[in-house]
């Protein structure tokens, strides 16, 4: 293997351009933590590294796309997946017109409806965690903190998270990509995506000092 | 020296959200000359609103004097009131907004409304001379990680129930501890966890760049009514557990939004193993870390009139018609005009 070279220092991992067996692959590797507990560490590392690779495979079944994953090295807490040549759905967004931006986040919503009634929830649904590819594949990586459920809650929240990703990074078109987003997921199974949007406003009055729950008072 | 002095322009800012009752005096170039703070502390359980509320009514006069004589400002040379609009405890917040509004009436002076959470990051900048952080606000009321863009504070992560302090105080309680009032809860568990050496495993739940508290707040207060643990090692172990889950979301906001300056603040920032740990992270990503100094990272008066000076200088004025309380107003409700 050539010598990987550092694409992106994560969060919680650093993500390194190689070349492997003549293809292109990303290594992510889950790095220890420091300000942690070693035990800790350990238990967060090992749990997401062996459950993103299931997820990211379990997702494909569920007609998905994600990247193909070569290899799973618990003991270094680091995995060799496809590379995806393609553009980050957070760039593109700002790129695009408002139909396209319109049709995109449908197709998006699609793909988490497809993925939810498969029975994961993402976890992470970020637009960086997004990538089209050129010919307009969608791509979904970034499980780490994904899970294997079918309840309403956990759905609930992975919406929620993508719609509050939305507000703080694309705060200029959240609302319609949202919506956008949603009529796609509603495609998949109506009756669910109605309950999944109470779950949401529930969730919503849950947290702390929310419009909604102010419009009541 | 007399004519200079009569020139300079002063805010008394008003802070009554929760349990504290303080009066902050700044001069319009961001001198804090006074920050005099009195704290409402239960006799037992949490705070009751309408208690707390009694307290801040009962100490208003006394706090207000003690900051204007402090300050050596005479009141009718203040130009501006400012005070904690929201969000926070409605009786608490009436109380001070109360005292806000006659003193503007009598002293014939403008009145503005400040957001609490935007009046802690731009004290914390103000102290920390910081320009563009992220900041990580944790106290008995809130757990956010923040940053300036497009005009306003955007919430990147943020509690999904609990607040931090809150998961603190609670488990303290409810572990028999006790508070006084040098000594708060979370300076008890603080103290008692720098002795604990066992990790015991308790919920961890990161979800995106929000955590959620509860189910690890439940697990905690559980595990201490069955005595199986030693005290210690649980506060050690919800300490650990509860600060790794918060550094978790604020490096996922570090390395989303690539700032250089980390921010903490909030009465949870004086813990010192959280400082460690989000001082930690800051490094790895190449960040500049500042802590907020205690006085000014709890709740104070002086982050009200300082941002009362910021608003009240960029147009924002509060009408008295308009100037009730707003018990669930959010960071990303409020323009921010002082920022270019």
């Amino acid at each position: 293997m050539k010598r990987p070279v550092l694409m992106k220092k994560g969060a919680e991992a650093n993500l390194y351009l190689a070349d492997w067996h003549g293809r292109k692959v990303v290594l992510k590797k889950r790095l220890p933590k420091e300000y942690r507990p070693k035990m800790l560490d350990e238990q967060i590392r090992a749990y997401r590294t062996t459950h993103e690779p299931q997820l990211m495979h379990e997702a494909k079944k569920a007609g998905v796309p994600t990247p193909i994953i070569f290899l799973v090295d618990h003991k270094n807490a680091t995995v060799i997946m496809e590379y995806i040549e393609g553009k980050q759905v957070k760039q593109l967004l700002n790129e695009i017109s408002k139909s396209q931006r319109q049709n995109l986040c449908f197709r998006i919503g699609e793909l988490i409806g497809k993925l939810h009634e498969y029975g994961i929830v993402h976890g992470d649904l970020t637009t960086s965690n997004l990538i089209q590819r050129s010919e307009g594949k969608i791509f979904f990586l970034d499980f780490g903190l994904g899970d294997k459920t079918k309840e309403l809650e956990a759905r609930g929240v992975d919406l929620h998270l993508m719609k509050r990703a939305l507000q703080s990074t694309h705060y200029k078109f959240a609302r319609e990509c949202f919506e956008s987003a949603i009529e796609g997921y509603s495609t998949v199974r109506s009756e669910t995506s109605e309950k999944v949007l109470d779950k949401i406003r529930e969730i919503e009055r849950r947290g702390r000092y929310v419009a909604e729950r102010k419009e009541r008072e | 020296m007399t004519r200079k002095k009569a020139r300079e322009r002063y805010c008394l800012g008003i802070e009554s959200s929760a349990d504290d009752f303080s009066v902050g005096i700044s001069t319009f170039n961001g001198k804090i000359l006074a920050n005099t703070i009195d704290a409402y502390v239960p006799a037992e359980g949490g705070i009751h609103p309408r208690e707390a509320a009694r307290h801040h009514a009962e100490v208003a006069s006394k706090v207000l004097d003690a900051a204007v004589e402090e300050s050596g400002v005479k009141p009718q040379n203040l130009s501006v009131i400012a005070f904690s609009q929201g969000p926070g405890l409605g009786p608490c917040l009436r109380t001070g907004a109360t005292v806000a509004r006659a003193l503007a009436s009598y002293l014939k002076i403008p009145l503005v409304g400040i957001n609490h959470c935007v009046a802690h990051i731009e004290i914390g900048k103000l102290k920390t001379r910081t320009k563009n952080p992220l900041t990580l606000y944790v106290s008995g009321g809130n757990t956010m990680v923040a940053a300036f863009d497009a005009g306003r504070y955007r919430v990147f992560g943020e509690t999904l129930d609990i607040a931090l302090g809150n998961c603190l105080d609670v488990f303290a309680r409810e572990a028999g501890l006790h508070q006084k009032p040098d000594l708060p809860f979370g300076a008890v568990v603080e103290k008692l966890a720098q002795n604990g050496k066992q990790l015991i495993k308790l919920p961890y739940t990161v979800k995106g760049m929000d955590v959620s508290l509860s189910g690890l707040l439940t697990a905690a207060a559980a595990l201490s009514k069955k005595g199986e643990y030693k005290l210690e090692n649980l506060c050690y172990s919800l300490q650990e557990t509860a600060f790794s889950m918060v550094t978790e979301v604020a490096e996922r906001a570090l390395a989303h939004t690539g700032r250089e300056e980390v921010l903490l603040t909030g009465g949870v920032a004086a813990n010192k193993r959280l400082q460690s740990m989000i001082r930690s992270v800051a490094m790895e990503h190449n960040a500049r870390f500042d802590v907020v100094p205690t006085r000014f990272a709890i709740d104070n008066g002086a982050m009200i009139a300082w941002t009362g000076v910021l608003a009240y200088t960029h147009g924002t004025v509060t009408a008295i018609e308009k100037s009730q309380v707003r018990l669930r107003w959010r960071l990303e409700e409020v323009e921010i005009p002082w920022i270019q």
